[in-house]
């Protein structure tokens, strides 16, 4: 760490050429993330989460959903043949925890999408309009945030009968605020810069100012806050589907295995077991990867670190 | 201080309106007809069209959906939720049943949350980037991490199935009524140890990371120097000048956590059967029961608009800065 400060302090003083070449904001960035070694850890855990659920058919030692014979497989416990045992029907757990990877890790990135998109684009108008409809809108988040936001997404899930593409719309649409909310700030601080007057004295009409301007700039902080939602959101979708309506059986997620197997805890404790480990090391991951990238984006602790 | 409290309330009755409307015209747009769950599906066929009208009628649900919201609206002003489908009981009664259990579950997570959230914040950022810092950190990372529901669940099966030190689910035991009155409490806080525990350790170890990084803040501002400068022992600079400032977002946090727990009380209610208002909203959406998924939403929304209200006037009670009369946006 030392070192680092000291290259830092120094920075300043580089002449302009010199800090052009690889000591752009982003490599700034990208040394002190890499500094970071549990957040590179988290980032490859992420990593290979994702390809694990991509290749889940070539990985999964079983089919998940074969039945065969289930009086020699019920319930049978970890062993090497099957890692993370066998449930009621004696299907293998370990292949269908990979196939429920698919549906966990999707679900949460393509809401946490959605929720970013409508987010950004919500608070982007809301903040760069300002005044009356700034209010307006602002107010419609007050409202949907006065709402348990798991709560919401209970009742639109249930009431819906949500299958897994509806699933990740209303996961999406009832976890938007925060970004709307952090994106306007964002914004109303930013349009007061010379460089948006900038733009404006040259004549860029309002889309492109906020566009190529003002939301570009805004990213970083929502990367920080898109990445904690993605942990979020798996959480969410699992407990929808522990409570037997996100993710339905037979389809395996996360959530409605260990639904099962707190049905047959006292057989079977496996069941609930291994399926809820994963739960919580990819959320965890997905936090600390947040926590780096806050640390090595945040602009205050880098001006800090100059002063 | 009283006018203020009645401006926060006037400025409630919107968000309120806004709430109400949400939640109704979610549930009315849905898919599927509550009167085959009024019904039961299978005697469905078997009923007289003629007796579904009346039915339909009685419930008013014949008439069309502006109308029958300007009538919740008026309804609910009056505090009349309905009735129930399912229970064919007034929605009121049920919920006022419910709710108890839910405030004692969330209430108590809330004690839990402030004892070791704020103690712990304290220890980590007193002794920053020791051991027991990054032990704190971390640890909080992990258990903020881990999904409520699951860790209930492996609780259960360690302490309940395994160990047989603490009951599986419910509020009480089978044999509750036998008991004498100090079995009975102890029987009921017996049950209330591992859902409060669950519930309340997540929002604490949120509670840990915000209290730390308060505390660093304020240890880092000039009046904390100046106390240490004029010689003053370092547990009073930490307790009497640092912690006070440092305190006061931590109020705020509150009004904010409310949301969360109740969110979490769903999850936990259902792992340990905890007859509250969220394992009533469950049960009312595999029903369809209409009435009360509206009141248990609309419940919800309310106790967290009425958390956010206690916040901000908590938060100008604890704050010389903030003044009463000044308009303040939450």
């Amino acid at each position: 760490m030392p070192q680092e400060k000291l290259e830092l302090v120094i920075l300043p003083l580089v002449p302009p050429v010199a800090a052009a070449k690889g000591r752009s904001p982003f490599s700034i960035a990208r040394r002190r993330f890499t500094a970071n070694r549990l957040a590179v850890v988290a980032l490859c855990v992420i990593v290979a989460l994702y390809l694990v659920a991509i290749f889940a058919p070539l990985l999964a030692p079983y089919d998940p959903s074969a039945i065969e014979d289930v009086m020699k497989t019920r319930y049978l416990p970890p062993s090497w043949a099957h890692p993370f045992g066998a449930d009621e029907f004696g299907r293998d757990l370990l292949s269908r925890a990979l196939y429920g990877a698919r549906v966990s890790l999707s679900v949460g990135l393509l809401a946490m999408l959605v929720a970013v998109f409508v987010g950004t684009t919500y608070g982007a108008i809301a903040g760069y309009a300002g005044g009356f409809v700034d209010n307006l809108l602002m107010r419609v988040v007050d409202v949907v945030i006065a709402f348990p936001k798991f709560f919401l997404m209970l009742i639109l899930v249930g009431i819906f009968e949500a299958n897994i593409g509806a699933l990740i719309l209303i996961l999406g649409l009832t976890s938007w605020t925060d970004t709307a909310r952090l994106v306007r700030g964002e914004i109303l601080s930013l349009k007061k810069r010379e460089f948006v007057e900038g733009a404006r004295a040259i004549g860029l009409p309002h889309r492109l100012i906020l566009f190529r301007h003002l939301i570009p700039n805004a990213m970083a902080s929502v990367l920080v806050s898109a990445t904690l939602m993605v942990g979020g959101l798996i959480g969410a979708e699992a407990g929808l589907s522990f409570l037997g309506i996100g993710v339905r059986p037979p389809t395996p997620s996360w959530g409605n295995m260990v639904s099962a197997g707190q049905d047959a805890l006292l057989v079977a404790w496996w069941i609930a077991f291994f399926p809820g480990c994963l739960l919580a090391l990819t959320i965890l991951c997905f936090n600390l990867l947040a926590d780096g990238l806050r640390d090595a984006l945040d602009p205050k602790t880098l001006m800090r670190r100059y002063v | 201080m009283g006018w203020y409290v009645v401006k926060r309330l006037l400025q409630a009755i919107p968000l309120l309106i806004g709430i109400a409307s949400i939640t109704f015209f979610i549930v009315h747009l849905a898919p599927g007809d509550p009167m085959d769950v009024y019904l039961e599906e299978r005697y469905r066929r078997e009923v007289d069209p003629q007796v579904i009208e009346l039915i339909r009628k009685k419930y008013g649900l014949d008439q069309p959906l502006p109308v029958q919201y300007v009538k919740w609206i008026g309804n609910l002003a009056r505090g009349d939720l309905g009735e129930s489908f399912r229970y064919r009981r007034p929605v009121a009664s049920l919920i006022a049943e419910r709710i108890p259990y839910t405030l004692q579950l969330t209430l108590l997570a809330l004690l839990l949350d402030a004892l070791v959230g704020i103690s712990l914040g304290i220890t980590s950022a007193v002794k920053q980037y020791s051991t027991t810092d990054k032990v704190v950190t971390l640890g909080s990372l992990v258990l903020y991490s881990i999904p409520g529901f699951w860790l209930a669940v492996m609780l259960v099966l360690v302490f309940s199935v395994n160990l047989g030190w603490l009951p599986t689910s419910q509020t009480r035991s089978l044999d509750y009524e036998l008991l004498s009155t100090s079995g009975k409490i102890a029987d009921r806080l017996g049950h209330l140890v591992l859902p409060v525990f669950v519930l309340g350790v997540a929002s604490a170890a949120g509670t840990a990371r915000y209290m730390r990084n308060q505390l660093l803040e304020v240890l880092s501002e000039e009046y904390v120097l100046a106390a240490r400068a004029r010689g003053l022992p370092e547990t009073s600079v930490i307790l009497k000048h640092a912690l006070r400032n440092a305190l006061i977002p931590i109020v705020t946090l509150y009004g904010l956590a409310l949301p969360f727990l109740l969110g979490g009380a769903v999850l936990i209610e259902k792992v340990f059967a905890w007859p509250g208002m969220g394992l009533l909203a469950v049960e009312a959406i595999g029903a369809r029961d209409y009435p009360i998924i509206l009141a248990t939403s609309m419940m919800a929304a309310v106790l967290v608009v009425l958390g956010n209200l206690l916040a901000d006037i908590a938060y100008a009670l604890v704050d010389p800065r903030v003044s009463f009369d000044a308009t303040r946006k939450a």
